[in-house]
């Protein structure tokens, strides 16, 4: 069964989104799932991406992805009507939905795609959602409006100030874990690198704070153990017991390292692939 | 002996056959036919069956040397009783196409099992001729020639009769070896059946685990081909459990009976320092990436990509570690370490495998384990800690249990790191089927008579069930489940 890409949008420079009919996918799903796809059955990669919303009625998933390696540039190539031959899930565990009371929802890049499903999801269950949403500039700074739809408070920062506020994330949810009352749970996704200090800032409020992983996988059903993360000392595998942790017990340092481990080898083929469509003109 | 000499060899004891004169004497004095093979250098650098196959003399002569003894003590040695005496018969008389149907009455892969069955722990084991020679390497190769007739057919390749549409439905969960022969058998008897896959490819272990060099992937498709030629449904990428859950299959989706074939699943790791590591993998990880993901054309048809490795150490000693450290090899290191505490002897793997991989220069540390994973400040395997080991009194399974020598550590500089000491039950259908008994490793609870589950129509069997085990023996419980589904339809049909 193939997959057709019913609609298609470039968000910022690398962000692209695409509506895909995947009836099961649509019906079945919950916030916080996944899917891996794999574009072709010629030994294309498998990768997982998170599933942004859906219309269990029109059948069809949202996906957003960011440009980054061969695999995710094929895909932000193709266009409306194309098709894609795999589309297997939706796979991990949905967000654990809890009237919680306050909850700071963190996005970052293209975090944002991610977290959106989970924000409205808290929202439906009554909690009040600040949410702050950050990027480099301006232009990469995706999902804003959706995210003021379902926001009580909104918080923008750039890095580099062209739009909200000139700040890194971490800067208004420290501010926002001194209020008092304190935020009762925080939400962060984003770069790990951002996850990471994110969960520095709460651990000293003692705020508990999920996070979710997009680790390496192969499968994405705990077959391969590829995805494996360190939490609280002990293997876990962000496919099969997440891709949701308490972000306090997540060995971050040692995730990050393993993002890297193919990174020569995938850049390599990055640059294979831009050869190509340049030459096929693609690139016009 | 020349293929020449083979087949004069042949002509002679045909001849005497026919004046009924061939005795056992004769019969042992028939040389044991060695399986054809690429050679050890050649094939360490290409992807290729390593065994070739026998040759019509060679399966012939080979069939001979069966003394068609009256108890067939081989049959009771075989998880599915396949009637080897007369399958061996028919083989040494010509006769392959009948020879195949014999084995057919009772495996439906016999291209599959005839390669990767531990022959020499079954059929093999009680062989008279292998007894006579107190050697059971030296029994008739009962595998070799069952793959024989099973390969003399590809180029036939017989669709099964399907009986008369009987309006139930069954799902079949898993598409490796039990799920194949669970549907054959299962539509055959009439039923609509559907195999669900969570891959994007059918086969299952067959195709992301057993290397090609052991299993052309070809053969399996085959099989599967043979499916959807009888009319059986496949849809992959499918995860029963997400997708839709076994309670949804049966109450909504108006399947009748569903059966569980979805494997052993989540790798088992070691609990050492170091895991974590970049360049440690489970052997699931690594043989998925290379089989079925076809890592090794990285860069040249294929995404995937895979460690370049140059030192590799796998831990095990069974089947699937020599796979890993085969196909290492195949991919490039330069030198492959297997790291088993215990010793050759104990080792679960197939005699086969392990003198295929001594063949193709993997290096032997036995008595051996590692304490830690050593890395560098980039989080890159560089080396591994060992501990020698020695052999103490008999465990509970009965070999002699390793103990590990204070004070021995010493380093071996790799690169890689493979762990493939075996896996845990996945958890997803456990999580997500309410009812559903296990037991305390995780593995599905089935009455052994029928292989039903506690939850009414609902069967399953294979590693699911029995942890990890063997094509042959997920492909005998696949059989028996689909009997008692079949009766189960039948009986709530008649309601």
């Amino acid at each position: 069964m193939s997959h057709k890409i019913v609609s298609k949008k470039q968000l910022s420079k690398n962000v692209f989104t695409a509506e895909i009919e995947a009836p099961l996918v649509a019906r079945a799903r919950e916030p916080g799932q996944f899917v891996i796809i794999s574009i072709n059955n010629e030994y294309a990669e498998r990768i997982p991406l998170t599933i942004a919303g859906a219309d269990p009625e029109k059948g069809t998933i949202r996906l957003i992805w960011q440009r980054v390696g061969k695999t995710t540039a094929e895909l932000a190539d193709l266009k409306q009507g194309d098709e894609i031959t795999n589309v297997a899930g939706p796979l991990g565990k949905p967000t654990h939905l809890e009237n919680f009371g306050t909850i700071v929802c963190v996005g970052g890049g293209i975090g944002n795609a991610p977290l959106l499903p989970i924000a409205k999801a808290l929202k439906a269950q009554g909690n009040k959602i600040i949410s702050i949403l950050g990027a480099k500039n301006k232009e990469l700074l995706i999902l804003e409006e959706e995210f003021a739809q379902i926001s009580d408070e909104l918080i923008i920062t750039t890095d580099d100030g062209s739009y909200g506020r000139k700040a890194l994330v971490t800067e208004p949810l420290k501010e926002l874990c001194q209020r008092s009352p304190k935020p009762d749970q925080v939400f962060a996704i984003g770069p790990t690198i951002m996850m990471k200090f994110c969960c520095e800032v709460t651990k000293q409020f003692n705020i508990a704070t999920q996070v979710s992983l997009n680790t390496i996988m192969v499968d994405g059903t705990g077959m391969c153990g590829g995805c494996r993360i360190e939490f609280d000392g002990q293997p876990k595998f962000v496919c099969v017991d997440g891709p949701e942790f308490d972000g306090h017990k997540v060995n971050f340092d040692l995730m990050m390292k393993r993002l890297n481990a193919y990174k020569d080898q995938e850049q390599k083929a990055h640059e294979q692939y831009k050869k190509h469509r340049c030459k096929i003109g693609l690139d016009r | 002996m020349t293929d020449k000499e083979k087949q004069q060899l042949l002509q002679q004891l045909l001849e005497k056959q026919k004046t009924d004169k061939l005795k056992p004497t004769d019969r042992y004095k028939i040389p044991p036919q060695d399986m054809p093979e690429q050679n050890p250098v050649t094939r360490r650098s290409n992807v290729n069956e390593v065994a070739t196959g026998y040759t019509e003399t060679q399966a012939r002569l080979e069939a001979m040397r069966c003394l068609q003894c009256k108890k067939a003590p081989c049959i009771n040695g075989c998880p599915v009783r396949i009637k080897i005496r007369d399958f061996i018969s028919a083989i040494a008389d010509g006769h392959y196409k009948k020879a195949l149907d014999i084995i057919k009455e009772n495996s439906l892969l016999p291209a599959v099992c005839g390669r990767v069955c531990p022959q020499e722990v079954q059929c093999q084991q009680t062989c008279t001729v292998g007894l006579k020679f107190k050697d059971p390497t030296k029994a008739v190769s009962i595998g070799r020639l069952e793959r024989f007739v099973a390969d003399f057919d590809q180029n036939v390749g017989s669709i099964p009769a399907v009986a008369a549409e009987t309006g139930m439905k069954v799902a079949v969960i898993g598409s490796g070896p039990g799920g194949i022969v669970t549907a054959a058998d299962l539509r055959r008897a009439g039923h609509d059946v559907t195999i669900f896959e969570a891959f994007h490819k059918t086969g299952g272990v067959m195709v992301y685990g057993i290397p090609e060099f052991r299993i052309p992937k070809a053969i399996v498709q085959k099989e599967i081909d043979i499916l959807a030629k009888m009319g059986v449904k496949i849809i992959c990428n499918f995860i029963v459990g997400r997708t839709r859950t076994i309670e949804q299959l049966l109450k909504k989706d108006g399947f009748d009976a569903a059966y569980i074939g979805v494997g052993a699943g989540l790798p088992r790791f070691m609990g050492i320092e170091g895991e974590s590591l970049i360049g440690v993998y489970s052997a699931n990880e690594y043989l998925t990436r290379a089989n079925l993901m076809k890592a090794y054309d990285f860069g040249s048809g294929a995404d995937t990509p895979i460690a370049l490795s140059r030192k590799v150490a796998v831990m095990g000693g069974g089947n699937v570690a020599m796979d890993s450290a085969r196909t290492a090899l195949r991919l490039g290191a330069e030198k492959v370490y297997l790291v088993y505490r215990r010793t050759e002897m104990e080792m679960p793997a197939r005699i086969e495998e392990i003198h295929h991989a001594q063949e193709e220069g993997i290096e032997f540390h036995i008595l051996q384990s590692p304490k830690r994973i050593i890395g560098d400040q980039n989080s890159r395997v560089i080396a591994i800690e060992c501990l020698k080991y020695r052999l103490g009194e008999p465990d509970d399974s009965g070999r002699r249990r390793p103990i590990p020598i204070e004070g021995s550590e010493f380093r071996i500089d790799v690169d890689t790191c493979i762990i493939a000491i075996g896996n845990i039950a996945n958890p997803l259908i456990r999580q997500t089927t309410p009812g559903l008994n296990f037991n305390k490793w995780g593995n599905i609870v089935v009455d052994e008579e029928t292989m039903a589950t506690s939850v009414q129509g609902v069967y399953a069997g294979g590693d699911i069930v029995s942890g990890a085990a063997t094509v042959i023996l997920a492909m005998g419980q696949g059989r028996i489940a689909a009997a008692a589904i079949n009766q189960y339809l039948e009986k709530k049909k008649k309601k």
